[in-house]
């Protein structure tokens, strides 16, 4: 992923794009024709929308290289129409004779970097809202719908407009307990739910770079949520370390290093301390609606939810187990944890995380997206639930009567222990 | 002569998951749209009318990138949705699938049930008002005019056929 760039100091967003669109350089504003290099698409948003179209069109993929499927959303079945979507999304992947297919073995956005598909430099599409994850990795990746991928598929390539970068600057370091989860809330707090206005986000500052790499994909993944086009984090030792765990050659880490903001490059910033951050609560029905835990008072709660691609991948796991080690869960709360991937559960399994949160009184649901995605087992009328996971939008996750709350890991723990939303720094 | 467009009026924040609520995504779009924006007002999709407008405030659009979001709406017809702003992910999926979005700084002005007209700089409102609405590209337009992306590509296919 070499590329030569001359002109004017350009953002993180300029680089990827320009190396895209086979340019040296790009302007804000512009609208582009860029080449995609990794285009995913799950069992909802792929071939049961895809192949119908496909075929009216009479047309092919335009390299089933670099297409990755990933069924995680109607897997395991609940009902025969969960069924179905799954058969049409099997059958049509032998048929297209697709050869990266992970099934029924994580969440998207979890299990193509845990395989080793996404590298600095890359362009890529999503078939989801939460494709901004892959910013985690410094590559430009986004969500499109059905159709905009049908024309990836068709054509290998995507407009893109080059987005105005807002830059989140952390400084300081984070309390024990406080987590990437809890400065994105933050962050969402500050800026609202379309505050990204398509922009590119991009994380800095040595809060953000002192995260592993599974805290930088919370960060990137929730860029969704501020509206953002792509939420992107310069790639550096810690990501390169991570890609030769997941089997990435040295070729492709070489230039790993190029792909950040030039020092004048415009942006603009916006800083944040670290240190000062305490956990991070956010009320029904937005992720907007965030406040500092301490301001909620007495809220009981009847479910503590660990899952989804935000929230219950190993790093999720783990800070849920330090403050559930040894401890259950209050009476009448149900715990439901749905790890994020197969990979991450079973590393949990090795380390006896899992254990811990059994022991806990935790109900193991499978590696999916499950009540998170609202399209499998969701929550019964009026319930209280305190959730890992991205979204608290009415309705998402049940009936409209639901209430979630949008909470770290660590204080859905902590919260579960006491049956009520709770400062995890209390615990610990 | 531009024919007049009847008004429906929303808050802001209208997200995804009320234009196309996830326990009905397993469905098709025809069953999809008969429950668009049911958990905001249940009578939207019985009521609705082909050529009816919707006029939202700030964010819409905003959550999941289900295009059905935008194809339930294209499903019952209507014609144009006017905001102040949209979600980025929502705006391509509308332009791909010939649904119009006007980004209206002062769309809140306009009232539920009212008539309007879309003209070329705007909205002309009853009371004879224009608001401007931000232009929009060439190469969106001309998807709103083929009837979204799906079309599209089926004339370049075909221009290449024939060439």
């Amino acid at each position: 992923m070499n590329h030569t760039f001359s002109g004017t100091p350009q953002t993180l967003a300029q680089k990827l794009i320009a190396r895209a669109a086979g340019r040296t350089q790009v302007a804000v504003g512009e609208v582009v024709t860029c080449q995609v290099d990794l285009a995913m698409f799950h069992d909802s948003s792929g071939p049961r929308r895809l192949k119908p179209m496909l075929e009216e069109l009479g047309a092919d993929i335009w390299a089933p290289s670099k297409v990755v499927l990933v069924l995680d959303h109607y897997v395991p079945a609940q009902d025969n129409d969960a069924q179905r979507i799954i058969q049409i999304t099997r059958d049509t992947a032998r048929e297209w004779r697709l050869p990266h297919v992970i099934d029924s073995e994580g969440i998207c956005h979890v299990v193509l970097p845990e395989r080793g598909h996404l590298r600095p430099g890359m362009l890529c599409v999503g078939g989801d809202s939460h494709s901004p994850t892959g910013g985690a990795f410094g590559s430009y990746m986004f969500g499109i719908g059905a159709t905009e991928m049908l024309g990836v598929m068709v054509t290998g390539e995507i407009w893109v407009q080059v987005p105005r970068t807002l830059r989140m600057l952390w400084k300081g370091k984070l309390s024990t307990g406080v987590c990437a989860k809890d400065m994105m809330l933050q962050m969402i707090a500050r800026f609202g739910m379309n505050g990204g206005q398509y922009q590119a986000v991009e994380f800095a500052g040595e809060a953000v770079m002192a995260l592993n790499m599974q805290e930088r994909m919370t960060l990137s993944n929730m860029s969704a949520e501020m509206g953002a086009q792509a939420g992107l984090i310069a790639a550096d030792d810690t990501t390169c370390e991570y890609l030769r765990s997941v089997g990435v050659g040295e070729e492709a880490l070489q230039e790993a290093h190029q792909w950040h903001t030039d020092a004048s490059a415009t942006c603009e910033d916006a800083s944040f301390d670290a240190t000062q951050l305490s956990p991070q609560v956010a009320a029904p029905h937005s992720p907007a609606n965030t406040r500092p835990v301490g301001a909620y008072g007495d809220v009981p709660i009847d479910v503590a939810y660990i899952g989804a691609c935000t929230g219950a991948k190993l790093e999720d796991l783990r800070a849920a187990a330090q403050v559930l080690r040894g401890h259950h869960v209050a009476q009448g709360v149900r715990l439901l944890v749905a790890p994020a991937s197969a990979r991450d559960q079973a590393q949990a399994e090795r380390e006896g995380v899992m254990q811990v949160l059994r022991e806990a009184g935790a109900q193991v649901l499978p590696n999916s997206c499950g009540a998170c995605a609202g399209y499998g087992a969701t929550f019964e009328e009026g319930v209280t639930v305190l959730s890992s996971t991205a979204r608290n939008f009415k309705g998402r996750m049940g009936p409209a009567s639901v209430q979630v709350y949008l909470a770290s890991p660590w204080t859905v723990a902590a919260s579960a222990l006491r049956g009520r939303i709770s400062d995890v720094r209390e615990q610990l | 002569m531009t024919t007049s467009s009847r008004v429906w009026k929303f808050g802001t924040d209208v997200d995804t998951d009320v234009l196309a609520p996830g326990a009905y995504m397993k469905n098709g779009i025809e069953v999809i749209a008969q429950h668009c924006l049911e958990a905001l007002r249940p009578d939207f999709a019985k009521t609705v009318q082909a050529g009816d407008v919707l006029v939202s405030g700030h964010n819409f659009g905003i959550g999941s990138s289900r295009e059905q979001a935008a194809g339930a709406l294209v499903h019952l017809g209507v014609r144009a949705v006017i905001a102040p702003s949209f979600s980025g992910l929502f705006f391509r999926n509308a332009f791909n699938l010939g649904l119009l979005l006007l980004t209206c700084p002062e769309a809140e002005q306009i009232n539920e049930g009212e008539l309007i007209q879309l003209v070329p700089a705007g909205v002309q409102r009853a009371n004879g008002t224009l608001l401007p609405c931000q232009p929009i590209p060439d190469f969106l337009m001309d998807m709103v005019h083929a009837g979204g992306l799906m079309n599209v590509l089926k004339q370049r296919s075909q221009g290449t056929r024939h060439a």
